[in-house]
């Protein structure tokens, strides 16, 4: 599904480096943990899947499903199945959220050559993903994001996930600013998304979250290099313990 | 929006810097009046076989146009429009004003054609839903080319006809109204075009009627070297209402065309007139070469007790515009509302905004107005908004939000708030944001091309005034917009 190899990135502006070396094959219907201090480069290694400009890979490659994924534009990236579930997504003022939906899978479909999707088929997609997630039709004709409580925006990003159905799903940090039930309510959703075609990268920077969503792989990010991979058990130490054992080792 | 899909295509079907509606009617057309002299108004008023009253208004307008000077408070930039270098009358040879369809010269039905806009009064019946007709003034050049649905109209007690015609079949109600909203004396651009207007249209709804359909003008300027100054007159009689569009277009040329006109507009008790323009002048080309000058005076006046007037316009085209259309709220309880979106891109220039002013007791308004700069533009947000002695409990809500797109455009907002009573009550809200990479790279991680995203981006920041205009408008409306920030990012 995913292959990153030696991956190698800094900062466009400022040439700061941030990724030194990232190895990490995710294989279909995995589930891989990715935990580490903060500044290690998580949230980085989730935008350069996704596309982001902002960042200069230096060197390395990712080959998603065998195709150059860094050749690619974030739209295209998108249409070939790689969902970024943003820690904070970005507000879109004036845009009904069932209007973006709309927008978000018709252009996925146009760009794999489906046709769009008929106004009572789409509504009626949207209310069955909705109603799991908790969303109500009030929320859904809210603007994108604005004025949504910290839980809305996290399980409308889940919606846009359950809809627009991605092969690899990259979820940064979900779990910020979620209460328990919030909490609870986003992960059903994610599970619900396990399947053996598509596989989950889960960034987070606690155990909680794995309580919920199980990975079957774990790996411990510091200073832009992987130091550390383990199954399931290795959350509960590192929770347990922190992550000075390993900070040490990339040193 | 449903809208956002179909401009996407349409945005991706013409190449940058392509202004769809460039093509020149090759057809014979009469041209004359040079230079701004006592002569070509005569010529003007003889041509149109006005009444001698008129001539002598024109020739007062002339007198006192010639000890103006060029307004230079703008925030726009040109070199000076040589007036006496241009046109004033061209007309294409086959009309000799107003006619029957039938009569019409073929080239010219083909040029509306082009630019969509129906004028055979069958097609429009065989097509379209009775309710969503719209009647049309077509204005070529200086004349008005032909009128649709005029004796149906007739039959409301309504009239729908150029200002030519109405100057002739009409003249006391002409001479009662014209000139008194925008005197005479009003500005440099509506003093000259006082004296040179050439046509437009008339409208006059009788007490009671609420308007049976939407009327529009359609205005086109093909000549060479000609100014389009054009006057519109509309009257709502007590409890009336109209419906208005006016839509512009211009053949893409290298030289600066001016275009100066005139709206007046008259509501009394209990009226209410709902004008709404999609102005799409040829706008200039990527090096800023060539585009309208479209120093227009728009005003409306709420004469009557309990009287509205809605301005929605849309302003995509014209390389300099300078236009402020107003209210005056005279009648107590009376209503001014402006709602503008002025998109920007390339090297034009935008400068405009509204005026409020509250005169009556009990009077309100409301502006929304929404700015777009992108390329090398400048786009200004300018508007008065003021309360009279005895403006007792006026209220204003004045809302100015500007979006830039890119790193080489600007976006300015001059807002004037002058109250001479106490218990008026005026709110102001202004913002100015960019769209970010952020937005750009969230719509794109979710699938949406750079076009896409921008359509749709821009497309929430218009939504407040693009659901003020007529369905038929709105769509249309959405799309130019798209058409217009073509070529803006990346």
């Amino acid at each position: 599904m995913l292959e990153i190899k030696n991956l190698h990135a800094r900062i466009a502006e400022d040439g700061t480096e941030i990724l030194r070396g990232i190895n990490l094959t995710v294989n279909p219907g995995e589930i891989h943990a990715i935990m580490g201090p903060n500044g290690s480069g998580k949230s980085t290694l989730s935008y350069i899947l996704a596309g982001k400009e902002d960042y200069e890979v230096t060197e390395g490659e990712i080959l998603f499903n065998g195709e150059n994924l860094l050749d690619m534009e974030a739209d295209a990236r998108a249409a070939a199945g790689v969902f970024l579930a943003f820690q904070y997504p970005i507000e879109i003022p004036g845009v009904a959220t069932m209007e973006f939906l709309k927008t978000a899978l018709n252009a996925q479909r146009k760009a794999r050559g489906e046709a769009e999707l008929s106004i009572p088929d789409f509504l009626k997609l949207v209310k069955s993903k909705a109603a799991d997630l908790n969303v109500t039709m009030d929320m859904l004709k809210r603007p994108l994001n604005v004025g949504f409580s910290g839980g809305e925006k996290k399980r409308s990003e889940i919606l846009q996930m359950a809809l627009l159905q991605p092969k690899l799903c990259v979820l940064d940090e979900t779990d910020s600013g979620l209460d328990i039930d919030a909490l609870r309510i986003v992960s059903e959703g994610v599970n619900k998304l396990r399947s053996p075609e598509r596989s989950m990268i889960v960034i987070t920077h606690y155990q909680r979250l794995l309580d919920h969503i199980v990975p079957d792989v774990v790996h411990v990010l510091s200073k832009g290099r992987i130091v550390k991979t383990g199954g399931k058990e290795l959350a509960l130490e590192l929770e347990k313990n922190g992550y000075a054992d390993y900070v040490g080792e990339a040193a | 929006m449903p809208a956002v899909q179909e401009t996407i295509d349409r945005v991706k079907a013409i190449d940058v810097d392509q202004y769809k509606y460039g093509f020149v009617t090759d057809i014979e057309s009469e041209t004359g009046a040079r230079g701004l002299s006592e002569e070509t108004v005569r010529f003007l008023s003889a041509k149109k076989n006005e009444p001698e009253w008129m001539t002598e208004w024109r020739l007062d307008a002339l007198r006192r146009f010639q000890t103006m000077t060029e307004p230079t408070w703008a925030r726009v930039d040109y070199p000076p429009v040589d007036l006496q270098d241009l046109y004033y009358w061209s007309a294409p040879k086959s009309v000799a004003g107003p006619t029957s369809l039938d009569e019409v010269d073929p080239e010219l039905l083909r040029t509306y054609e082009k630019l969509g806009i129906p004028l055979r009064e069958q097609e429009i019946l065989a097509g379209v839903e009775p309710k969503n007709r719209v009647a049309v003034d077509a204005v070529f050049d200086s004349v008005s080319v032909v009128t649709t649905f005029k004796d149906e109209l007739k039959k409301a007690g309504v009239i729908f006809c150029s200002i030519s015609e109405a100057l002739r079949e009409y003249p006391d109600l002409v001479r009662k109204y014209l000139g008194s909203v925008v005197p005479v004396t009003d500005n440099y651009y509506a003093t000259l075009n006082s004296a040179v207007f050439s046509d437009g249209s008339f409208v006059y709804i009788p007490e009671g009627v609420r308007c049976p359909m939407e009327l529009s003008t359609y205005f086109r300027i093909n000549e060479k070297n000609t100014g389009q100054f054009e006057r519109t007159l509309i009257i709502a009689e007590k409890g009336a209402y109209v419906s208005y569009l006016e839509g512009c277009t211009a053949p893409q040329r290298d030289e600066n065309q001016l275009h100066a006109a005139v709206v007046e507009l008259i509501a009394l008790d209990d009226a209410e007139i709902k004008y709404s323009t999609v102005q799409n002048w040829f706008p200039g080309d990527k090096d800023g070469k060539g585009g309208i000058y479209n120093f227009v005076t728009k005003r409306g006046d709420c004469r009557g007790k309990n009287s509205k007037i809605s301005w929605t316009q849309v302003e995509t085209g014209s390389a300099i515009t300078w236009k402020y259309p107003s209210c005056i709220l005279r009648g107590d309880n009376s209503r001014g509302e402006f709602y503008s979106i002025a998109v920007s891109n390339g090297h034009q220039q935008v400068d405009s905004g509204t005026k409020m002013i509250h005169l009556g007791k009990n009077t309100s308004s409301r502006i929304i107005s929404k700015g777009i700069s992108a390329g090398k533009s400048q786009n200004t947000y300018r508007g008065l908004v003021s309360a009279h002695r005895k403006a007792s409990n006026a209220r204003n809500f004045t809302q100015c939000d500007s979006l830039l797109i890119g790193q080489d455009c600007g976006a300015h907002t001059v807002p004037y708030i002058e109250s001479k009573n106490a218990t008026a009550q005026f709110e102001h809200e202004a913002t100015t944001s960019k769209i970010s990479d952020d937005q750009m790279f969230y719509c794109m991680a979710r699938g949406l091309s750079q076009e896409e995203a921008v359509a749709l981006i821009v497309n929430g920041f218009v939504k407040d005034v693009i659901q003020q205009l007529p369905m038929e408008f709105a769509v249309e409306a959405q799309k130019l917009i798209s058409i217009s920030l073509e070529g803006s990012v990346g």
